[in-house]
Parts: structure tokens; C-alpha cells; sequence
């Protein structure tokens, strides 16, 4: 299986006895000669290998030493055709040669490698300070009147009150009428209501003033289904409900917009009562302003749709540039509230007698431009774009009671 | 409504402080606006002698004074009222004080070569009367250098109280003076209403009432009473500065006792100048005539207002305003003065109409106490005589009061029912007596006679809110709400959810949430399908917010250009809000709808070193929206898709997303060109809207758990394949065609690839599928997988008309 050897082995083919010490002779010379020639392979081979400059050309140099025409297999091959004797020191020494040289290329190749990579590394550096484009969600935001009410909806929902709706463009009967609100009461006049332009129902309509009217459509009791499903039907009491939503005034100056936002609450059953009313508040209001404590004033005031009714004062600290709820020494109307007028509870079919419950009406805008600080309400329906990123939230800041409302 | 300490004092014997005052005002109802030192803003000003006056050099109509205040020097003030002469006692301003009634404050200063370190006032500048003829005149013995407010006696208190619609009772002093003592804090005096003994028949006839049945009658009883020979003028200082210091100008003594009946009573009065009368006074409603009243202002009165006129026209506006053609002047003689009962619906209405705003339209639009009508003209006819002289003739008295006479049976439990507040009979009765309520009876349900100052009471409820308002609201316990349900259950609805999540997915795509109005220009409505006129508002605010909003898209493009025109293109905004299809309540929807405007990509706008933004376009719109549908649990591979635009969107690069042949859920496109230029918004804009209310309620399971997940050990095998068709095939069709081959085996196809091209022919394109197949049993041999390729390119070829491309 060998191969034909491509160095001829020098020296003189072996003979008789009578010629042994020439023999000897020749095979002292023949070992020099095979030592010469290790030593040589040696010196050449690594030189070689050590000028090898990528693992392509230290292949070659492998392929030319331990490759099968290689020069350290040639070497080996001799062997074959050795003495026992010669053979005996020249084995060995060849292939001590074929693993020396075969280390060297190991630890070349191993160097060779380490330095591709580095060069490789090298070439990939980057500049990691250059800047990234702002993710999207870092980018998004929620508008506060949403926030807020996703605030005021984790704490009333926390207190068993369910969220009720009812539509934008409501019956005279449900914004006024049904509420107690006399014929001729100012509310229902031009300059404070947006009517609606007869439509062909006859119906006469306007925009909500508040979402007061809400409290009826929950209370009072029909067959029919409600026209649309997110209108909340009509419930048995224990009525607990909070009315969030977009109301209407014609009104417009630095304070007033002719949109803006309120949530309206109701309790309704045999005996809530102002000292419920007075908890439910205080308790509201420090939940949402995130402070330990809130001291309310509640100052008798009139509204037709409540009686006793009431209008609240939270104390606060307005001597900085901001308003701070929880201290201070000035008050801040910030509510109206009242036990449900008889007369209400009458029109929506209960009996006043046997039912009773209280109702309160906070400024969703109002109570936002509060906690975070808004000057000025007219900006909140403007989008502008630096207003949403300043005051907005992330899409993530999910308001909870068990992680807080705001971060 | 402002009184003064003072004179809250004339009513109410007390001895608590203002401060108390006023925290027991705004604890019953009375609610404090402010409460002021009278003086507080003419702290500063000083009484003055000027030493001399001379005419100044350099200007005709200044005058160079020498003004002693009291420092010890004379001061050089060059002052320009005519009345400004040598010996004159004035009111002084040194440098640095602050001018109420100019709004600056004085400095050190040279007039036209002339030194002046200071002012000389009139009581225009301090806001004390419109008189700016001159520099207010002391009398000769006033002290020089002290201070003006103490000279002047307004040292007192004032106090600015907001009085409810319902209580037209404490519009007056004695109102006020009768809730503070029954809330204790102090006794109150009683009036004197004697009738003053007549010295003759009435020149005057009680006023008929000239009304129709079925017209609208504002009067209800007219009382009236001719003063003769009375001697008029201005009226004693105590007077004036009691007015003054609520901010009312003294004219006449009349006048001034007219106004102090009308802000000490609750009860307005109007004097007529009995000489300027002409013919018969009557009662009517106007008949469309110019009234020019006492605010020289000219109002046209219609005929649901009822005036008190005579033979020439309506003389005054009943109840409201008086006109200047009988007005009372300084040289009046003879007074008819006026004290009439009035429907206060009515009063309001007129009011409103015309505008006025004025001291007896506040009271009579609230109510009057109708037992006051005679003893209120007995006050003032007391009052002119004491202050005028002059002769009382008869009252002329026409029509009737109307009391109400309102009786509660009022079981005493309802305090505690609708309060919490444990107040003893006792009280209950001790308070609703002292606020004049009378209870009648024993036991647990008393009668209670509701007085007629209080027709607002009527019921139960009232008279706890008058028990609980007097003991206190801070003073009714605080007591939990019990819990219906210990861990509250699910208390959103289905559609109050979509909200909050639409919102959410939406801003974590990076655009930002706006609110905008509900209501846009009609054109604008018009252009996006409404505009109806059920949509329209009667009576709009601004033109461009009178018709309720057909969509959201309007509002937020004029938000994009309004961002546009601040310099910043490229915004991305959404709005999840209502928008409405009719004025009924079924149609109001909720749309979560969103544009992207320049390069407002989900990638970020503008230029960066990784690469330039693209223009928004239809891709990003259909994107936000299949990433909302997918957020709330819509999976868009079963919905469809329709090359149909909405007709806001451009007509090639807009589509419509339905389930089933009845259900829109929404539309994605780019804006029409057209509307684009119509809607002045500059380069590509991409929209989309959904119908949150369209996307049907999630039926209900019985379970929870999730259907079991079965996995195949058999790995999947996909296949490609590239067909060539006409350019207007849809790739809906495609996909539904490949994946109807083999319905079993088939899991997923996709398209990888899209091109046309001349290459392809003319009108044609070329489009690549990746075909995924999902053995389940066992794996698939080479037969079986060319039976199912079969199929797929036999059933797109046949549906799509196209080719295999070779």
C-alpha cells in the first residue's frame, strides 16, 4: 500500500559478511545522512510553518510535510525498506519529525485562528453611542382625560360600582325634565344648552348637559332594551354605578370649553345617606390624588336634582405655582353631590319613601388639570403633538390599585 | 350679593367677628367669595390741603399746587381738574402708590418743566363713584394727613356672598340676619312695617291689569304709593357709603332708598317721577315698543314682557329695569313709589331676553317673600319721609299674591334617613323654628307650615337639608358604604373594554391619542357623511362646530395641521371617541380611527443614520388597524378584506374590512388627493377607522379552559410556486383559492413575492406562494405532496384565470 518513496535512500545496498565493518561504515554514514536530513525537514518545515500567514498556505506546507507525496511521509516511507537494525533508531527519529511538525501546525493553525477572528472582530466594531430611533410605545401616547378615567374606573370599580353609559345626544326628557329641572330653569335655555335641530321624531334634543341624565336611564325600569348596547340598561337597586363622559355647554372662555368631560356617580338603595355620601368622596378623592389624607368641606348648596344637596371643597395648597391636594390652607371647589331629589326617584318609578341614595358630579377635565398640572383646559382638544408627549402617557403607565394609579 | 359688617349688624344683634361670620355663611349655604376690608385698596391715600394753586407755566388747562399732607413740607403737584384751587382739602396719592381706578401706579414725575411728586384724586381714580369732573372735594374742616379710609369711615367689612338659585330669601340683608340666627350666631331684630297714616286720596289709581286670559301676566300684585312734595337731593353720607361700599353709586336720596330696601329687604322698589307721568298708569304686556331705560341702553320689548306704562308707553320693564322718562332726579317733587309682586319664571325670562342684568332682576327672578309687598312699601314711604319730607297719599294697591301656604307632614326620622345625623325633635323643631318654619303636633310625624319667604321648600327632603345645613354638613358622621360584593366582579362592559384597549394598542404603535371636538364644520361632516340636519346643532357656538361628527378622521387632520402649520409634519394621532350616524342613540358608535401624516411611520419620522423614513401610506393604515382588531381578539385572517375604499380614501390604494355581507368593521386608505387639497393638508396622509360597536359581542363560554393543543411530529413541508395573472386579481382570492386546495393538509400560504413588469406582459403580474403542508399522521410521500401541488395550481389557476409561471 505504500507508495513509490520519491527520495532514493542513499547508501550502498547491503552485503556480505566479510564486509561488515564496511557495512558498519555505511550504516554510520547512512544514519548521519538520515539525521541531516531530519534536521534539515526540521528546519525547513518550520520556518515554513512559521511563515505560513492564513490556514490556506499552512495547508499547503502540511500537505507538502505529512500529505501523502509529503516530504516527512516520504521519510516515513524509507522505512519499509530499512534493516531491522537501521530501522530500529530510524523510525523513531522520523516519526518524532512527523509530530513535532504536526504540533507546530496545530499551534499555528490555533494562532492563525485567533488571529482571523480578531481581525474579523476587528473589522465588526461599530459605534454603539450612535442614537436609536425611538420605539413606538416610547413614542405613543394616552391622552389624560383617558388616563383619568382609567384612574377613576380602578378605584370606583374596586368599590363595587359598575361604569354606565348613556348617549351624547339626549331627550329634553332625560337632560332636564326627569331630573327635576323646572320649565323655564335657565339650564334649558339657548345660551347655556345645545339643542339639536328638529329631527323628524319631534323629539326635542339636546347635547347633555351633564351625564346626569345617565342616573335616570339606569333607575328607571322598562321592557324595552335599550336602543344601543353600550347604553347601560336599567337596573334593580342596590343601584352602584359611575357615569363617565363627554357633556356639552354653550360656554366658551379661559375656564370653560364647550366639550369637556364628567363622571357622575349614584348609589341607590334602602339607605345610603350623606355620612356613605361623605365616605365615598373622601375616600375617592385620596385614592385618585395618591395622598395619604384629603379634608373636605361640604357647604349646602342647590341643585334641582338633589336635596339636600351640596357643593365641595377639597383643602389644598395653592401657594406655589401648583396645586397641592392633601395640605394647606385654601379651599378648591372641586364637586357637587346631593341624596337623589324625591322627585327623581319618583320619575324613574321608585318609590321615594323606600328607596333613597345620593348622587355626586366631578369635572373629569377639571380633577386631571389638578393632579397633573395642566394650566389651561382649551388645550386639551387642540392635538398638539408637543401638548400629548408633554402631558400623555405611556401606553403601557396601566393605572391599577395594586400597582398605583400613576408611576 | 355684598353687604357690610355694618350692616348686617343693623339686622342681626351679634357679637361674632367677621371671620366667623364668614366660615358660618359658607357652612350654611351662603357661600364666601371673598370677604374685604372696605378700605383695603385706599390704604395709601391721604386727606390733603392744597396750600396754593398756580397756573402753570407751559400748559393752559395744569394747574402747580403745594400740597401739605401732613409731612411737614409741601409737596409740587401739577394736577389737571378744574376744581384743583388754593385752599381746596383733597385726597392725596404720594409716589408709589398704586391708582385703582386708572390701574397704574403713580410715580415721581415732570410735567412739561414742572416737578410733580404725587397725585390729587378724584373718586373716579379710586373707584368710588364714575365722577371724574374733579379732584374730590373735603369740607373745610376735614383733618390734613391722615388717612382717607379712616376720614371717610370705610373701615369696614365687606362681604361678597353667591347666593343660590333657590334663595331669593337671602338676597337681602335680613335674609342673610335671619339664617345666621337661627344658625346661632346672633339674634335677630325685628322690623318695623308700620303702616304710615295717609294724608289724602291717591292721585294715582291702583294700576289695572290689562291682560288678556291667555297672555303671559308677569304681575301678580301692584302696590304703589304717591309721595307729594317731597324734597330731593343726595342722599345723607351714612347712605352713600353704605351703598358705596357694595359697590353702588349714590344718585338721589329716592334712588338711594330705593336701592337700600332692594339690597337690606330682598325687596325691590322703583320710584317714578309722578310729574313725568302722562295720563293713566296701567299694567300691560309691551307691544314690540323701543324702551329707553335707565342703563341708556334702547331695548325693544315683546309682548311675553309686562311693562308698567301710561298713555305715551311703557314707563318701566316690570320687575326688571326702569326707564329714563320718569326717572327721579335731584328737582323731583312728587314720587310714585312702586313695591309689586312678581312671577319670577317670567322676571327670568324677560331678563334673559333683553339682557339686563340688575338688583331687582336677581331677587324677582328668585323669588320675594309676597307677604312683603305693603310692608315693603310702608319701609320706603318711612324712609322718603324721613329723608325727604313730603306728604304719603294713599296706597293704590291692584291684584293678588300668590302664597303657596305649603304644608309638610314631616316625620322627624327623615333627617336621620337621608343624613345620618342624629338630631333630637327638639332641635329639629328649635332650628326650623328659628328659620320660621312652623311645626305643629306631637310625635314622630309633626305638620310643618313652610314660611312664605321659602317657596323653595315644598317637600320632606327640604326641610332635612334646612335642619342638616344649620347643624352642620361637617358635623354628619362619616360612615363606610357597606360592600355589595367582597371582591368586586367584572365591571367593564364589552364595548367599555374594546376603548381601553384600542387606545392602548394603538399608542403602543406609536401614535399619540387626541380629543377633539364632537362637533366639526357642516362642510367637513358633509364630506365624511353627515351633515344631515338631524346632525346640526340649533345654535352652534362657531361655524365651524355646528353639525355632531359623522367620524373622527375631520378633527384629527385639522389636529395634523394644525401641528403642520406649528412645523411639525409627520404626526401620528388617534382618537377612540363617538361618532354619530343619526341624532337616536343607536346611532352614536365609537370609532377608534388614526391618521399618519409625511413619514410618521411605525418605524419613527424623519431622517436617521439607519436608513431614510418612508412616506406614510395605505400599508401603515392597514396595519393599525389589523393591529387593533387583532389587540381585541379579532382575528384578521377570518375577516375580509375588499378592494372597496371608503370615500375619503383614494380610490386604487383604500379598502374596506367587512365580516360577512352586513358587517363593516372598518376602512384603511390613503386620503383622497382631492380632499386632501380640500382639507389644506400637505403631503400623504393614511387613515384608517373602526367600528368598535360593529365587531360582534364574543359569545359566551361555558368554560375557560382552552381547546386542547394538538401537535403533529411530523415536520411541515412547504412548497412554492409562482403564478402569472391579470394585475387586478386579488391576492384575497389567491389566498383563499390555495388554501381551499386541500383544506386538511394545507396549514398556512403566504406570498413571498409581487412583481410586474414588462416582462410578465402587459397588465399582468407575477405572484409567489409559499405553501406550508401539515401532515398529521404519518409523513408525506413525494406522490402525495405533487397531488396536493396539483391541486393548489389548479385551484388558483381556475379562480384567478393566471398561469404557472414556467
Amino acid at each position: 500500500m505504500v507508495g513509490p518513496s520519491s527520495h532514493e535512500v542513499a547508501g550502498t545496498p547491503v552485503t556480505d559478511l566479510p564486509l561488515r565493518q564496511a557495512q558498519d561504515e555505511v550504516l554510520r554514514e547512512f544514519s548521519m545522512s538520515l539525521q541531516t536530513q531530519i534536521e534539515t525537514l526540521r528546519s525547513e518545515l518550520s520556518s515554513a510553518i512559521a511563515g505560513a500567514d492564513s490556514e490556506a498556505a499552512l495547508e499547503t506546507v502540511r500537505v507538502s510535510a505529512l500529505g501523502k507525496k509529503g516530504s516527512v511521509s516520504a521519510l516515513l516511507a524509507t522505512l519499509g525498506s530499512m534493516a531491522p537494525d537501521e530501522r530500529k533508531t530510524a523510525g523513531p527519529a522520523i516519526n518524532g519529525l512527523k509530530g513535532e511538525i504536526a504540533g507546530l501546525i496545530e499551534t499555528r493553525s490555533a494562532e492563525l485562528k485567533a488571529a482571523a477572528l480578531e481581525a474579523r472582530l476587528a473589522a465588526e466594531t461599530v459605534d454603539v453611542t450612535l442614537p436609536l430611533k425611538p420605539a413606538p410605545t416610547a413614542r405613543g401616547r394616552i391622552h389624560p382625560i383617558s388616563q383619568t378615567i382609567d384612574e377613576i374606573t380602578a378605584i370606583f370599580s374596586d368599590m363595587g360600582f359598575s361604569i354606565a353609559e348613556g348617549p351624547d345626544i339626549e331627550t329634553d326628557y332625560f337632560n332636564f325634565t326627569a331630573l327635576n329641572f323646572p320649565e323655564g330653569h335657565p339650564a334649558r335655555e339657548m345660551h347655556d344648552t345645545f339643542f339639536m335641530k328638529p329631527g323628524p321624531d319631534g323629539v326635542k334634543k339636546v347635547l347633555r348637559t351633564h351625564t346626569s341624565p345617565v342616573q335616570m336611564r339606569v333607575m328607571q325600569k322598562t321592557n324595552e332594551k335599550p336602543a344601543a348596547s353600550y347604553i347601560t340598561p336599567a337596573m334593580d337597586p342596590p343601584i352602584r354605578v359611575v357615569m363617565p363622559g363627554r357633556t356639552y355647554r354653550n360656554d366658551s372662555d379661559q375656564t370653560h370649553t364647550p366639550m369637556f368631560h364628567q363622571v357622575e356617580g349614584l348609589v341607590i338603595d334602602k339607605s345610603s345617606h350623606i355620612g356613605q355620601l361623605r365616605w365615598v368622596l373622601k375616600e375617592f378623592l385620596k385614592a385618585f390624588f395618591e395622598v395619604p389624607s384629603v379634608t373636605l368641606r361640604f357647604r349646602p348648596s342647590f341643585f334641582p336634582f338633589t336635596e339636600p344637596s351640596m357643593e365641595v371643597d377639597v383643602q389644598c395648597d395653592r401657594s406655589g405655582s401648583e396645586v397641592k391636594i392633601g395640605e394647606g390652607n385654601d379651599w378648591l371647589e372641586i364637586l357637587g353631590c346631593g341624596m337623589v331629589h324625591p322627585n327623581v326617584i319618583r320619575n324613574a318609578g321608585l318609590d321615594p319613601d323606600v328607596y333613597q341614595g345620593f348622587a355626586w358630579g366631578i369635572g373629569i377635565d377639571r380633577i386631571a388639570m389638578l393632579k397633573y398640572g395642566m394650566p389651561d383646559l382649551r388645550a386639551f382638544f387642540d392635538a398638539d403633538q408637543r401638548w400629548l408627549e408633554h402631558y400623555g402617557f405611556r401606553p403601557l403607565d396601566l393605572p391599577t390599585l395594586f400597582g398605583g394609579l400613576s408611576s | 350679593m355684598k353687604f357690610t359688617l355694618d350692616w348686617l349688624k343693623e339686622h342681626l344683634d351679634t357679637e361674632a367677628s367677621a371671620d366667623e361670620i364668614g366660615k358660618a355663611l359658607t357652612m350654611i349655604g351662603l357661600e364666601v367669595e371673598a370677604i374685604e376690608s372696605q378700605g383695603k385698596a385706599l390704604e395709601a391715600f391721604v386727606t390733603a390741603h392744597i396750600v396754593s394753586a398756580e397756573q402753570h407755566p407751559n400748559a393752559d388747562k395744569l394747574r402747580v399746587c403745594k400740597v401739605d399732607a401732613g409731612t411737614g413740607e409741601l409737596i409740587d403737584v401739577v394736577c389737571g381738574a378744574p376744581n384743583a384751587r388754593t385752599g381746596l382739602k383733597s385726597v392725596f396719592a404720594f409716589p408709589g402708590t398704586y391708582i385703582p381706578g386708572k390701574d397704574m401706579t403713580i410715580g415721581k414725575g415732570n410735567i412739561r418743566g414742572q416737578v410733580s411728586n404725587g397725585m390729587l384724586c378724584s373718586n373716579a381714580e379710586l373707584e368710588l363713584s364714575e365722577d371724574h369732573d374733579g379732584i374730590i372735594e373735603l369740607p373745610e374742616d376735614a383733618p390734613v394727613g391722615v388717612k382717607y379710609v379712616d376720614y371717610a369711615g370705610m373701615d369696614g367689612v365687606v362681604f361678597d356672598i353667591s347666593i343660590t338659585p333657590n334663595r331669593g330669601d337671602a338676597t337681602g340683608v335680613y335674609g342673610v340676619a335671619r339664617d345666621l340666627a337661627a344658625f346661632g350666631l346672633g339674634t335677630l331684630k325685628a322690623n318695623d312695617f308700620t303702616p304710615i297714616p295717609s294724608t289724602g286720596p291717591s292721585p294715582i289709581a291702583p294700576l289695572p291689569h290689562q291682560f288678556d286670559a291667555d297672555e303671559p301676566k308677569a304681575i301678580r300684585k301692584f302696590a304703589g304709593r304717591y309721595l307729594k312734595n317731597i324734597k330731593n337731593g343726595p342722599s345723607p353720607d351714612w347712605l352713600q357709603q353704605r351703598l358705596r361700599a357694595v359697590g353702588l353709586r349714590p344718585i338721589n336720596a329716592v334712588v338711594d332708598i330705593t336701592n337700600l330696601v332692594s339690597l337690606g329687604w330682598g325687596r325691590p322698589l322703583h320710584a317714578y317721577d309722578a310729574d313725568k307721568v302722562e295720563g293713566t298708569m296701567v299694567l300691560r304686556n309691551a307691544r314690540g315698543e323701543a324702551f329707553d331705560a335707565l342703563d341708556n341702553k334702547v331695548y325693544t320689548l315683546d309682548e311675553s314682557m309686562t311693562v308698567i306704562a301710561d298713555d305715551k308707553g311703557p314707563l318701566c320693564l316690570g320687575g326688571i329695569m326702569g326707564g329714563i322718562r320718569s326717572g327721579v332726579t335731584e328737582e323731583t317733587t312728587n314720587v310714585f313709589m312702586e313695591c309689586a309682586s312678581w312671577d319670577p319664571d317670567l322676571i327670568a325670562q324677560s331678563g334673559r331676553k333683553t339682557g339686563i342684568v340688575s338688583d331687582a332682576r336677581y331677587r324677582l327672578e328668585r323669588s320675594v317673600d309676597p307677604a312683603l309687598t305693603e310692608p315693603g312699601m310702608e319701609l320706603a314711604t318711612r324712609l322718603v319721609l324721613e329723608l325727604c319730607g313730603g306728604e304719603p297719599m294713599e296706597p293704590a294697591i291692584s291684584g293678588e299674591d300668590v302664597f303657596p301656604d305649603t304644608r309638610v307632614d314631616f316625620p322627624l326620622a327623615e333627617v336621620n334617613r337621608l343624613t345620618g345625623l342624629d338630631v333630637s325633635a327638639d332641635e329639629i323643631e328649635a332650628i326650623l323654628g328659628r328659620l320660621g318654619f312652623a311645626m305643629e303636633g306631637t310625635g314622630p310625624v309633626r305638620n310643618v307650615k313652610v314660611p312664605s319667604w321659602r317657596p323653595d321648600v315644598t317637600q320632606k327632603a327640604d326641610l332635612v337639608e334646612e335642619v342638616m345645613r344649620m347643624v352642620g354638613v361637617d358635623n354628619v358622621p362619616v360612615e363606610p358604604l357597606p360592600r355589595l360584593t367582597h371582591v368586586a366582579p367584572r365591571m367593564l362592559t364589552t364595548i367599555q373594554n374594546r376603548r381601553r384597549i384600542a387606545r392602548r394598542a394603538l399608542a403602543a404603535r406609536g401614535l399619540d391619542e387626541a380629543v377633539t371636538w364632537s362637533f366639526i364644520s357642516h362642510d367637513e361632516a358633509a364630506r365624511f357623511g353627515g351633515g344631515t340636519e338631524d346632525r346640526q346643532l340649533a345654535n352652534a357656538i362657531a361655524s365651524d362646530m355646528t353639525d355632531m361628527r359623522p367620524s373622527l378622521l375631520p378633527g384629527l387632520i385639522a389636529g395634523a395641521r394644525r401641528n403642520a402649520n406649528r412645523g411639525f409634519a409627520d404626526v401620528a394621532l388617534f382618537e377612540v371617541g363617538q361618532i354619530f350616524l343619526s341624532d337616536q342613540p343607536e346611532g352614536q358608535h365609537t370609532y377608534a380611527s388614526g391618521i399618519r401624516t409625511g413619514t410618521a411611520t411605525l418605524d419613527g419620522a424623519g431622517r436617521h443614520w439607519s436608513g431614510k423614513a418612508e412616506a406614510v401610506g395605505v400599508w401603515d393604515a392597514k396595519a393599525d388597524l389589523a393591529a387593533v382588531l387583532d389587540a381585541l381578539g379579532v382575528d384578521i385572517e377570518k375577516v375580509q378584506v375588499l378592494p372597496e375604499a371608503a370615500d375619503w380614501s383614494h380610490p386604487g390604494r383604500g379598502g374596506r374590512i367587512a365580516l360577512g355581507p352586513k358587517v363593516t368593521l372598518g376602512w384603511f386608505g390613503e386620503l383622497h388627493p382631492a380632499l386632501s387639497a380640500e382639507l389644506d393638508i400637505e403631503g400623504p396622509v393614511a387613515a384608517f377607522e373602526i367600528d368598535l360597536d360593529a365587531i360582534p359581542e364574543p359569545r359566551k363560554k361555558a368554560t375557560r379552559t382552552k381547546p386542547a393543543l394538538a401537535l403533529s411530529p411530523f415536520q411541515p413541508v412547504s412548497r412554492d410556486f409562482a403564478f402569472v395573472m391579470d394585475r387586478g386579481v386579488t391576492a384575497a382570492a389567491i389566498l383563499k383559492a390555495a388554501r381551499g386546495a386541500d383544506k386538511a393538509l394545507i396549514k398556512d400560504v403566504g406570498i413571498f413575492d409581487v412583481f410586474e413588469g414588462s416582462h410578465v406582459g402587459e397588465g399582468k403580474k407575477s405572484v409567489a406562494i409559499e405553501v406550508t403542508l401539515q401532515p398529521r399522521e404519518r409523513t408525506l410521500t413525494d406522490e402525495e405532496i405533487d397531488k396536493v401541488s396539483s391541486a393548489v395550481v389548479a385551484a388558483v389557476t381556475k379562480t384567478t384565470g393566471g398561469e404557472l409561471r414556467k
